[in-house]
Formats: structure tokens, sequence, C-alpha cells
């Protein structure tokens, strides 16, 4: 293997340099030490050494051209036919950072430590602006849920529930603190939500049954009845199913999951199966477009939503930008998300703009179903329950049983926007970034 | 080389460079102003209403001579705490002294802020000054070298204690006023004593005029209690200095007649036989018996002269010890130029 | 708009200066016909004969006289090769430059720069490396600046030329041929004092200045990809602070991440938390943080030592990650 010859750093604050004129040429021989190239920068004009002795294999960057320190502008064949790299020069390249690794042979930067509390119980410290905004809206900090470390109560858990009157549905009643009403009294009750005008073709109850009772509609009923409705009528639905070995995200999640909970973070499936879908929609992109009389608007944003099922209905949250955030960021993001949702603290607009949705069916034991897409987008991904099941795998051209972790996606798409084949492209690159996870 | 008065054409009369009677009973005046406003000052301190006293007595002719020879309100000057006669020459008066002694609101150096002594102002183009010695010497050089980017014809003037040449802010302006020929002049008052260390311990050489040729300028030793010998010395380099042929150091041998300040005690270092023999080289008595040789100053005239100032230095002490004191409330002033 | 870099800033700033005032001048070691060891006063020799002045080795008259000529009716720019270099000068700067407007009743006038490169991760070692603001900008009378981009640069040189009062310019020299941007040709100044919010965000403050400023909004972007939004505020001037931007910052997010390459200990990042401590403690939702170079004398040569002692993106992320975690 030949040795690299990198553009070398002339001076201090120097970033690149231009070749100025190669010494040698292909095929020639040269000395270790002997001139190899002239090198101009802005500081110094100079001669550059060759590292070892040997034969100039190849010229990368010609006379006259300028390049960031430490790129490769020739290879040199060792006389002693050694393979090895000239000069270390990684982290001196201008745009590069220095520094990032960090062993137990390596200092950690002097830092000031903040007090780390124990995971193992509720961390009640509570910090000087979660005390001063408990204190004046007269709350009990017991009540909040605590997002922080340790289980904490940060200044956003206190916003989002001072904010949660205005968000939360009326019908959750049994979420709002006693201690609420002194503060702003009956504020929060006093104006019931004026109900949808139902469907005009829904049918009119006009007499209870005796041997009934009504369950009124609160107001997530409504929606979803309203929504599920108009999707089937406008969408032409058509579904779609494959099975995925999950084995490799299981490993992953069983090795990172001690991590994440470290950074305050729980790291489930869903963060996977968001990265699995942004990697179908790169492959097949109309499948994040929604369809109009004037054509299919392909979205470049990926905003994915993910189903969460409450007791009294289901919410979709969105994850923006998921293409974006990497598994840290998504799980953080999922986990934000989904307690928010059941604590009935998202904000209105974290419920749209959804360009996608997963719906993780499978965690009530569903093996694989048929969802209804999210108006207006142009599919839905179901994932079924995680089973355990004997499956043939074939090695060397031997066919072998083997246990695997397997579930099945099913992909609902809008059939005006694509065709079975296109879908069926999207599912198998939703297929392959899971059984391939790394 | 050591000069004296007789090494040089003094007379009022001869055909060297001239002095007027008037102006020769000028400085006279000014000397003796000095040493009056000086005597003043210890009698204020050791009346408990002076805090602190550095006095310039022994040094009125080297100070006087040098200033003669500068042109008032347009050469600069950056003398060091023991410059009160030379800051009288070019145009500070005793009121202006007592006001910064009694660090008064009006004290025109610095309004009350720095101890007394340090006498600044930029209307006579005295630079304002610190106590760590040596800095001013540099300022004197970079003020050469902007009258030199310019154009200007102004001389700076700088002066020093002997034990100040070891600092390194001496060797490092003198060496640039030197590479640029810069319009300076360096005078250094050598009276043997760093407050209490002797000449001998602060250089190997016999005179600082001597690390002049290091450098690459010239070095004179003159007698710095012979205020004509001083004048002429300095007429010749600022002459130079204005012709563009560069800095001058000055040697002024001259004598401490007091302690170095008034927290100081002289006697603890000082041989009581050297203390007897300073007021045989008083700078003030020697001019005057010149000035009665000559004929310029009569005794009457002298006694005459020597009322009007004690007067003048009785309406500036009563003066600044009447003026009020800074106000609190402007500790925060003047942090940042606006 | 064309883009340069950050040193091609700075000498287009001194450039223009010159131009319009010939009261300008620069003094320093090599600076004439070799344009300086960095080349910030390339092609100036010749552009303006007798104002581009070679100084001899001697940091303290470099800035000694300087202060004198600065009384003298002049503009004067002195170059500190080195910020490492700069101790001889401390007297100067600290007891003369800084205190002399004030100790003459605002009589005299120090309208002085005194230009140094500083900061470390260049191979530079112990003495091309350091960091010297805390020393500096813990004295009253004195300005102290330090931009990280090339418009800031331009803008603060040509402020701090027109400024009547000493300001030290601190160029981190990392930062010379690293960082790239955009600069008008029209003439413009960025004034002393204000701080700049470089990255707006909601989750945590992070301060920084000079190459700890580009560091951090490296690190901030790859917090955002983890779904953290981090504000990241450069100082550009030590002293005067702009407090006020800083307080509103935390006050606003709660936490405050302050990053210096200097070390830690008495650093300056210490005056920002205590300013935080005191006046935004009701708005605390986490410890104020500092990261800083380690407490070592100073950085060392050999690679692996000069990357230990770095504040890098990786560190700073982390530090982050940590306080959004909390």
């Amino acid at each position: 293997m030949p040795t690299d010859i990198t553009m070398p750093q002339l001076g201090e604050s120097v970033t690149e340099g231009t070749v100025g004129r190669w010494l040698k040429q292909p095929g020639e021989t040269v000395a270790k030490y002997e001139p190899l190239l002239e090198v101009i920068t802005d500081k110094v004009d100079t001669e550059v050494p060759a590292p070892e002795a040997g034969t100039l294999a190849e010229i990368l960057v010609p006379e006259g051209e300028t390049v960031r320190v430490g790129t490769v502008i020739a290879r040199l064949h060792g006389s002693d036919g050694r393979a090895q790299a000239a000069g270390d020069h990684e982290g001196h390249n201008g745009g590069e950072v220095a520094g990032m690794r960090r062993d137990a042979s390596t200092p950690a930067p002097a830092v000031t430590e903040a007090p780390d509390a124990s995971p193992a119980e509720r961390n009640t410290f509570l910090s000087p602006v979660v005390a001063r905004l408990v204190a004046e809206n007269n709350l009990d900090p017991a009540l909040i849920t605590g997002s922080g470390q340790g289980g904490r109560v940060t200044k956003q858990d206190v916003l989002r529930f001072l904010a949660e009157p205005a968000m939360a549905p009326a019908s959750g009643t049994g979420l709002q603190p006693a201690s609420r009403a002194p503060a702003n009294p009956g504020a929060s009750f006093s104006a019931p939500p004026t109900s949808p005008q139902p469907a005009a073709r829904n049918p009119q109850m006009s007499a209870l049954p005796e041997d009934a009772e009504l369950i009124p509609l609160s107001p997530m009923r409504r929606a979803i009845a309203e929504h599920t409705e108009r999707s089937v009528r406008t969408s032409p639905h058509v579904t779609t199913v494959m099975e995925v070995d999950l084995g490799r995200v299981i490993a992953h999640r069983n090795a990172n999951k001690a991590a994440f909970e470290h950074q305050g973070v729980r790291l489930t499936f869903t963060p996977y199966f968001i990265q699995a879908v942004v990697a179908g929609l790169q492959a097949v992109p109309v499948l994040n477009g929604s369809f109009t009389e004037q054509g299919i608007v392909q979205h470049r944003r990926m905003h994915i939503g993910v189903a969460v099922a409450l007791d009294e209905g289901l919410l979709v949250p969105v994850v923006r930008d998921a293409d974006e955030k990497n598994l840290l960021g998504l799980a953080r993001a999922v986990n934000d998300l989904a307690e928010r949702a059941r604590t009935r603290r998202l904000q209105p607009n974290e419920t749209q703009g959804g360009t996608f949705t997963i719906t993780n069916h499978g965690t009530s034991g569903s093996l694989f179903a048929t969802p209804i897409i999210n108006q207006p987008q142009a599919g839905i991904l179901g994932v079924g329950a995680i089973v355990k099941r004997p499956i043939v795998i074939s090695q060397g051209g031997v066919d072998a049983i083997a246990i695997a972790s397997m579930s099945y996606l099913s992909l609902t798409f809008d059939h005006r926007i694509t065709d079975g084949a296109t879908a069926d492209a999207f599912l198998a690159a939703v297929q392959h970034a899971l059984e391939q996870y790394a | 080389m050591t000069l004296t008065t007789s090494d040089v054409v003094l007379s009022p009369s001869g055909d060297g460079p001239s002095l007027a009677p008037e102006t020769l009973r000028e400085m006279f005046r000014f000397m003796l102003l000095a040493r009056t406003i000086d005597e003043r000052m210890w009698l204020l301190n050791r009346g408990g209403k002076a805090p602190f006293v550095i006095s310039c007595q022994g040094h009125e002719a080297a100070q006087v001579g040098a200033a003669f020879a500068l042109t008032r309100g347009k050469d600069f000057t950056l003398p060091y705490y023991r410059g009160l006669a030379s800051v009288l020459v070019m145009g500070m008066t005793p009121t202006e002294v007592m006001l910064a002694l009694f660090a008064r609101a009006a004290d025109p150096s610095s309004g009350g802020r720095q101890m007394p002594a340090h006498y600044g102002s930029r209307r006579l183009k005295i630079v304002t000054q610190s106590s760590p010695v040596g800095t001013q010497i540099a300022h004197a050089a970079g003020i050469g070298l902007a009258e030199r980017i310019k154009g200007g014809d102004a001389v700076v003037w700088t002066s020093f204690g002997e034990g100040t040449t070891s600092q390194g802010d001496f060797h490092e302006a003198l060496n640039l006023a030197a590479i640029h020929q810069l319009p300076a002049i360096f005078q250094c008052e050598n009276n043997e004593y760093a407050i209490s260390v002797p000449q001998k311990l602060q250089m190997a050489v016999a005179n600082v005029a001597d690390r002049a040729a290091a450098y690459g300028m010239p070095g004179i030793t003159v007698d710095g209690t012979d205020v004509l010998a001083m004048y002429e010395v300095t007429r010749r380099a600022v002459e130079r200095a204005r012709r563009g042929d560069g800095p001058t150091l000055i040697e002024a041998r001259v004598v401490r007649m007091t302690a170095h300040s008034s927290d100081d005690n002289d006697r603890t270092y000082r041989p009581s036989s050297e203390l007897k023999r300073l007021r045989q080289h008083d700078p003030v008595v020697r001019f005057a018996a010149y000035l009665q040789e000559h004929d310029l100053l009569g005794e009457d005239a002298e006694r005459e002269l020597r009322q009007t100032i004690i007067a003048e230095v009785d309406a500036a002490t009563d003066a600044a010890e009447q003026a009020p004191l800074p106000d609190p409330e402007t500790l925060y002033d003047h942090v940042y130029a606006p | 708009m064309p883009e340069i870099n950050l040193l091609e800033a700075i000498r287009q700033g001194i450039d223009e200066m010159m131009a319009d005032d010939a009261r300008v001048f620069v003094f320093g070691e090599d600076v004439g016909i070799r344009g300086g060891v960095f080349r910030v006063t390339e092609g100036l020799h010749a552009k303006y004969p007798g104002r581009i002045i070679d100084a001899p080795l001697a940091e303290s008259v470099i800035v000694g006289a300087c202060i004198g000529a600065a009384m003298n009716d002049t503009l004067p720019i002195a170059e500190i090769q080195f910020a490492d270099f700069i101790a001889p000068a401390f007297n100067q700067i600290v007891q003369e430059a800084a205190r002399i407007h004030y100790r003459s009743n605002g009589d005299w006038t120090v309208p002085m720069v005194i230009r140094a490169p500083y900061g470390g991760g260049i191979h530079g070692a112990l003495y091309h490396s350091q960091s010297i603001e805390a020393f500096f900008a813990h004295v009253p009378g004195l300005k102290v600046v330090a931009p990280a981009t090339p418009y800031d640069a331009k803008g603060l040189l040509k402020s701090a030329v027109e400024d009547p009062n000493p300001v030290l310019f601190l160029e981190h020299k990392k930062t010379y041929r690293l960082i790239k941007g955009q600069v008008p040709d029209e003439d413009y100044r960025v004034p002393i004092g204000p701080a700049d919010i470089k990255r707006p965000g909601e989750d945590l403050s992070v301060f920084a200045y000079g190459l700890m400023l580009h560091y951090a909004l490296e690190a901030a972007q790859t917090l955002a990809n983890e779904g953290v939004s981090v504000e990241v505020v450069d100082l550009r001037t030590l002293r005067p602070l702009d407090t006020r931007t800083i307080l509103t910052s935390v006050r606003r997010t709660a936490k405050a991440l302050i990053v210096h390459e200097d070390n830690l200990t008495g650093g300056f990042g210490g005056e920002i938390a205590a300013l935080i401590a005191e006046h935004a403690f009701e708005h605390l939702d986490a410890p104020v943080t500092r990261l800083g170079g380690p407490d070592v004398p100073a950085m060392p040569f050999a690679k692996p030592l000069e990357d230990a002692f770095m504040p890098s993106p990786g560190k700073i992320a982390a530090a982050m990650r940590k306080l959004a975690a909390y």
C-alpha cells in the first residue's frame, strides 16, 4: 500500500497551501528527506521533503492548485513496500476540530460539575426559577411531572403545566390539580368547549332506547370520528404487508438503553421505526406527499407523526424534521411528545403538519392491521407486535431454522398518489433499514 | 566628561549665547519659588495638614536651567515626582501645586486623585505621571515618534532619577529614541540615592551618561547645581533634537537635600558628615551668590523677592486649603473617555 | 458581498483607517517589510511610508511609546507579535494606558489599539498559545475586544482605532485563515460593547468568544440534531461587558454555559458566572456551568497534550447535553 503525502501545515494559523512545483514525477525514485515538491502558502514558500524513500506513485494535486492542509496530494511507494501513513495530520486540518476523543489517559476538560441526582428517587430540588414560578402561581410542585434529571421539575415543566388548561381537553378534569383553583379560580373550567357540528349524514338519534345508555361524544372522540370517516371517504386505501427481522434493532437498543437512560432519555423502538421510515421516504419520496387536484405536493421536510393511544382515544403528535435528528434526538422528542400527549400538555401545533405517520399497534398485541391514513398524508405505517418465531435462514446454500424476533409492517397508502410496486419499494426500504440497522 | 559653568560660554555679557539679566533673575525667582513651596509643604506635613511630601530641594538648578531651554506650550515635558521646579517654569502656578498637595477637586493635575507631586497639565504639555518609575521615558520616546510622524518640530524632555536608569523602560526607550533619532532629551537627575540605595549599588559605571554611548547618542554629565551650565547643555540638546539630529542623555549631578519623602528618615542610611555638607551644594545659595557677584541682584532686591514669594506661597496655601475636596460622586468620572 | 478571512478583514480595517486618517500608524515587531509574522500588515509598509514602523524587540516600549504617541495627537496601533509576549508591557498597559484618563481627571486621553494574536490549537506550545484576556479584562479604563468573525473583526477594529480609550484587540490566531465570512465593501462599524446572538435558542444559553464561539456554534448544531435548542451568544467585547444581553438570554433559557480556552480558575467565565448568579438567580433552572482550559500553566506542544487542553466542539456538546438534561 502506498504512503499518502498530505499538504503540510506550514505555520500557525495556515489552513491551506498551493502546490507550486512537483520536483519529482511519477515513477521517479526519491530519497528520504529529498525535496518532493514546492508549496506556497500565504506565510511561507518552501520545499516539502519526502517522508521516506521510495517511488512517487501518483500526483493527485497538480501544480497551481490550492488545497486544505491534510489533503492527500500524492502517493509514494515505499522502498520496503511497507504500508504507512505519512505523518499524522488529522486534527491539523483547518476545519477539523481537535480533541473529540476522551479516554483514561486524556484528562477531561475542566468543567464545573452540576450535582447529580440519584435516578432511583425523584429529585425534588427546586431550582431558583422553579421555586419562584411555583410561589408566584401558588402551585404544588409535587403535582407537576418532572422531566429533568432524576425527575426534577424544570422551568419548562412548570410553564407547560401553567399552559395546560388551554391545551387539555375539557374531559381531562382528573388531571387538574386542586391547588390550581385558588390561583386561577374557575378559569379553567368556566368555558365548556363548543362541540363541532356533527357531519350531516351521520345518523341522528331520535330517542335513547330503554336498554341502552348514552355515552356522550368527547371532543376527541368526535374529532377521531370525523377524521377517520373523512379519510376513508377521501383516499382509496390500499394496505400492503411485509415482515421484518428486528434482531439487530433489539441488540442495538439493549446495548444503548442504559447510556440513553443516563442522559434522561427512555429508548423505545419508536425512534428506530422513525429512522427506518425516513430511510424509506428518502428512497421513495413520493410517499412524503399529499394529493391535490393540481398535482401531488411532495414535501421536502419530513415531519413524522407518531400515534399515541390514550384511554379515551388517540393523539398523533409530530416529530418535526425527523430526518435531521439522530437516534438520541428522536428518542428525546418521542419521549417528550408521548409524555405530554398522555398528560394533555401538547401545544395545538404539535399535532399538525405531519407528512407521514407511524402507528405502533403492536404494543396492544396486534400482529398486523390496516391503519387509516392521517389526512392529507400519502401513507401510514403500522408496526405489529414483536414476536419470536422460527424462520428459515439460508447460509452458503444450506437452509436452517432459527428463532428470530419478527414483526409485520403494514403500509396503508393512498392509491391516488402511488401504486403497489412503489409502495412496496418504500416498505422494502423500511424493512432493509431495520434489518441492517447499525 | 563633566561640564561645568567654566566649560561653556554663559556670561551674560560674553560672546556666547547670552541671557539677559532679567532672564537670570527670573531663573532665580523660579528656583526660590520652588524652594519656598517645597519648604512650606514640609511645614504643612509636619503640622499634620499634608499627608505626603516628596521634595525637589537640591534639584532646582537642574530643573530650572533645563526648563528655560524649552519652549513653553510647545515642547512636551515629562517630569518625575521631584519635578516641582520644572513644572513651575513650564507654567504651573503655586496655587495649582498646593491644590495637588491638599488633594482638592480643583487640582489640575488629577482632581485630587494622585499623590502630591504627580503633576500634569495637557494645556501646558506637562504629561501626567505615575509612581512606578521610568514609564514616562517610554512615553517621551513615543511623543518624539509621533512628532516625527506628524512632521512637527516640538521636542520632548523627560526627567528621572539615577535609580530609574536600572529599569528596562529606560533602556528600551533610549534605544528606540536613538534608533529613530527622535527629538528627545533624557535628563537624569543623579542625587546618588534611590531612597536609601546608593549609586554604587545601582550601577557599576561612574556616570549614568557613560551609558549613552551604548545607545548611540551623546551623553553629558553636568553639575546640576549650576543652573547656567544646565541651561546651556540643555539648550544645545534641544537645538540638536529640533534639527533632527536625535536625542541626548544629560546626567545632572545634584544633591538630595532632604529625606526621600516625608515618610523617610535619611539619617538611618546617610552618614552625618554627608548630611552636614549638603548645604554647601545648595543650588539656590550658589546662584544667589553668582547673581550678587555679578551685581545682578542686590541684597535688598533679594530680600524683597523672598518676601514677595512668601506672600505668594501664603496666598496659594490659603486658597488651596479652602478649596473644596472632591465629591465622592465623582469617583466614577473619567474611567473612560467619552 | 465578498467573502474574506478574518486576517484579511483586520488588514482591510487597518488599511482603510490609515487611508482615511494620516494620524493612524502601526508599531510592532516585523510589521514593516515582512508584513507581520501572520501577514496582517502585508502590503501596508509600501503603501504608507513611515507609518508602518518596525519596533525593536521590546514590548514595554512598543506599548509605552504608543501611549506617548497617542498623547501627541496620533492614533497608534501597537502590535504585540504574540499575546504570550505581552507580559513585559503589562505595567504600561495596566498602570499607564488604562489609568491616564482617570488619573489626570479627564485631562489626557490615550486613543490607542493594542493588537495581540492569542489562543492555541495551532501547535504553538506554552509561549505561542496563551489566552490573556482575564488579566486585562480585569482592568477598568481598558477596553478588551475579542471578535470571532471577519465582519465583526473589521468593524470592531475601526471602532477601536476611533475610540478615545486604549483598546486591547485580541485576535484568535487559529481563526485568522480558518474563519471566512462576508464583509461588505461599504464602510461600517461594529460598536465596542454589544454582544451578538449568533444563534438564537430556547433551552440553554452559551457564552463564548473568539475560536470558542465557532466551536460552540458547531456543538449547538449537534445538539439541535438531538432536539436541544441552544442559544449561542458571542460576547465580542469583554470590557465593557454587555451584561444586559447576557442576563436577558439567561432569564429566558434559565441555563447558562460559559466557554473559554483560558484556564478555568480565575478565568473570565467566572465573572460571567458571578454576574448571572447575582442578577439572574431567580431565573436559573440549573447550575451556571463553565467549560474552560485545564488549570495547567500553559498549553503543551505535543498533539495529544494540546488536544487534551483545548476545549473542542465535542467537549462543549457534552457540557451542553449535561446541562440540557439537568
